[in-house]
């Protein structure tokens, strides 16, 4: 029999893009396309050898066949979600499903739109995504719709905007991609969340470029809960300039397979970063989460906190990486990642790491694993709580410093009624 | 209101029960006694569900129900309560909320509202008073960081806000100085009513001095091996347990 040359992964992967139409791009945005498709011709994905990925293989992922899948609207209930809001389905905007009412100063508007009408946007756009991870330069190459958040100098933006992504149909491949950008003195808060909606096996990768300007304030919370069969690689590029303020709070709620790439480069002195994140896993469920803070300047302070509780025989994986410049003095950075592993058959991988080159630094990392505190358990029963509310009392507990960090309130309710339900089904 | 036949218990295949058995009355108070290791708080733990004992005989029927097959939340919500040997420090978990969590359970499954935010209020106030329990002990999180002392303080105030029909205070007494002692004897008889029963277990006569049993049994190698009044504890604080291993003829 003829041997028949097979494709290789990469190119019958790349294939789902073909059918792809970006003629409605400006010109500029075209060309980083070309650009970015010019770069992923050198760049492979990675295989059980590359480092950065050890722990997370995607054979699984890249043989999967999916499809682009165009919908205006989707039945999911949206009641009692922001005010402000841009929704995509399926990465394509939802005019329908979305509502704006933003004051002066604010532009929240989709990709697309801004991409027509805001020049500004080209002096950001495409600035930050790494040229050398091939998730981040597939996006910027072929990236369907996303949101884009503009603040202008010292306008605060009171109330949260929600960034809803969801996830419609089978077999679902979407690429959104966002941009937050808050201008000098500017103040916001963001809800940036991935649902899957009657959807399976569908895979999301996408990319956020966020610039927190001089003396700016920038919170997000990040919430994934697509299907328990979707598989989802997130990114955010983080800039801080002096003086700003950014928090992003990552909560993993399902998902078969989800990798959090989150990289903050500190530019100015005095910044303040605030990491943290709470996975809740069952089953099979696999969640890695690489974070890399880059201290280049003197007298900045970043915090990392990720918590895990991990039931059936889920995966976790934590890498989180600080890195200390030479002429950065005076740094305070704190990483910790704690687990709470409810079976013998969980697997976590857990490495914080401190690269340190400058000598007066306050600098700290550390990693623990338990188990559920059965004595505890049984105290709370034995005084009349039932299991469920027992459970659920402990896991609060065990994820509290994560949820106090959060500073939207809606957001708060909805992580506590996540651990509520999670566990009352056992 | 509790009748325990024949109870066999065992933890990982060795047995620790041997055949209790035990009749509690409501009104009575019954002291339970004996040297270490006799199995004093494994049979309060079964009694309360712990699910690590294994129970290979016997059976328990409280107010006509089969005690055994609950599970311990129903347990206390039918009015049983254990205070512990060893009560655990559970951190990030409130002491008041987690009782106001436990009230309102029990009180869902009789049919009742849930309690008033001011109603609570004052009970936790009237109670912490009577163990005179630290009005900020009550609000950190469960036992954290308590004396040991404290900790038995906060045994004995969870039982006041729970009302139970049945006490097993498992050596609520150790630990407690003399006045802590007096204090917490006092909560227990201020508590006590014509409905409701307790089983005290401890070592020292001391405590019977305060909280006066009708029945004193001692329990020895997983048995009840005599049952006397009040002054078989004077008996034995004065004469140990060795006549009584010897009378029983159990072998040491
Ligand atoms: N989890 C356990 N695993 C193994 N052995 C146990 C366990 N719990 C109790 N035992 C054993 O059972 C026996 C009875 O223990 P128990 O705690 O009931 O005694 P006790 O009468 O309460 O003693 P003390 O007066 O010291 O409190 C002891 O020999 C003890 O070692
Ligand atoms: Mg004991």
């Amino acid at each position: 029999m003829e041997q028949v040359i097979k494709p290789s992964i990469k190119e019958d992967f790349l294939r789902h893009f073909d059918f792809l139409d970006f003629s409605f791009d400006q010109e500029f945005y075209k060309n980083q396309r070309k650009e970015a498709k010019a770069l992923i011709q050198n760049l492979d994905f990675p295989t059980s050898k590359t480092e950065y990925w050890k722990y997370t293989r995607l054979n699984k992922v890249l043989k999967g066949k999916y499809s682009f899948k165009e919908l205006e609207s989707t039945p999911y209930d949206l009641q009692g979600l922001a005010q402000n809001r841009l929704v995509f389905v399926n990465g394509y905007f939802s005019e329908s499903l979305s509502k704006v009412n933003v004051g002066e100063g604010v532009y929240f508007a989709p990709l697309s739109q801004a991409k027509q009408e805001n020049k500004e946007l080209q002096n950001s756009f495409g600035k930050l995504y790494k040229q050398d991870e091939i998730f981040a330069v597939m996006n910027q190459a072929y990236h369907q719709d996303g949101a884009v958040l503009m603040v202008k100098k010292g306008k605060v933006v009171e109330e949260e905007l929600l960034i809803l992504n969801i996830i419609d149909g089978e077999n679902i491949i979407s690429q959104p991609r966002n941009l937050i950008h808050l201008s000098e003195n500017a103040q916001a808060k963001v809800i940036l969340k991935t649902i899957g909606y009657n959807s399976s096996a569908s895979f999301t990768n996408m990319l956020t470029e966020v610039f927190v300007d001089t003396s700016a304030n920038l919170e997000i919370a990040k919430i994934q809960e697509e299907s328990k069969t979707a598989y989802q690689i997130a990114t955010e590029q983080v800039k801080q300039e002096a003086n700003s303020f950014f928090k992003i709070n990552t909560f993993t709620f399902n998902g078969a397979l989800v990798r959090n790439n989150l990289n903050i480069d500190l530019l100015g002195q005095h910044t303040e970063s605030w990491l943290s994140g709470l996975y809740l896993l069952k089953e099979k469920q696999h969640v890695d989460n690489h974070t890399y803070v880059l201290h280049r300047e003197p007298n900045c302070e970043s915090n990392e906190l990720y918590k895990g509780i991990l039931d059936d025989q889920s995966t976790g994986v934590f890498n989180g990486k600080v890195f200390v410049h030479r002429e950065a003095q005076k740094t305070n950075a704190y990483q910790s990642n704690a687990n709470m592993l409810m079976t013998d058959d969980v697997t976590i991988n857990s490495k914080p790491e401190l690269e340190i080159y400058a000598d007066d630094v306050k600098c700290s990392h550390g990693s623990t694993t338990g188990q559920l505190d059965e004595e505890a358990l049984f105290y709370l029963r034995s005084r009349g709580i039932g299991y469920k509310t027992a459970m659920a009392t402990l896991l609060k507990a065990f994820s509290a410093d994560v949820i106090d960090q959060i500073g939207i309130e809606s957001v708060q309710l909805e992580v506590e009624e996540f651990i509520n339900k999670s566990f009352k089904g056992v | 209101m509790i009748e325990i036949k024949n109870l066999h218990a065992s933890i990982d295949g060795t047995p620790i029960l041997n055949g209790i058995n035990l009749k509690v009355n409501a009104g009575e108070v019954h002291a339970i006694m004996g040297p270490n290791g006799s199995g004093k708080s494994t049979l309060s733990s079964v009694l309360a569900g712990r699910d690590e004992y294994e129970v290979t005989a016997g059976e328990v029927s409280f107010f006509g129900e089969d005690l055994l097959d609950m599970e311990p939340e129903d347990r206390a919500a039918a009015g049983l309560f254990l205070a512990f040997q060893y009560p655990v420090e559970i951190p990030g978990v409130s002491n008041v909320n987690f009782l106001k969590s436990a009230i309102n359970e029990i009180r869902k499954k009789k049919g009742l509202d849930a309690i008033s935010a001011k109603e609570f209020l004052q009970m936790v106030k009237e109670k912490s008073k009577l163990v005179e329990l630290d009005g900020k002990l009550a609000n950190r999180s469960v036992n954290e960081g308590f004396s040991g002392g404290e900790k038995k303080r906060n045994e004995i105030f969870q039982m006041a806000m729970l009302e139970p029909k049945l006490s097993i205070l498992d050596e609520t007494d150790s630990g407690l100085d003399i006045d802590a002692l007096r204090i917490v004897a006092n909560g227990v008889n201020e508590l006590k009513t014509e409905e409701n029963a307790s089983i005290v277990i401890t070592h020292y006569q001391r405590l019977l001095d305060y909280i006066v049993p009708d029945f004193v049994h001692v329990l020895y190698k997983g048995k009840i091996v005599k049952t006397g009044g009040k002054e078989l504890a004077l008996e034995l604080e004065e004469k140990g347990y060795d006549w009584i291993k010897e009378e029983t003829g159990v072998s040491a």
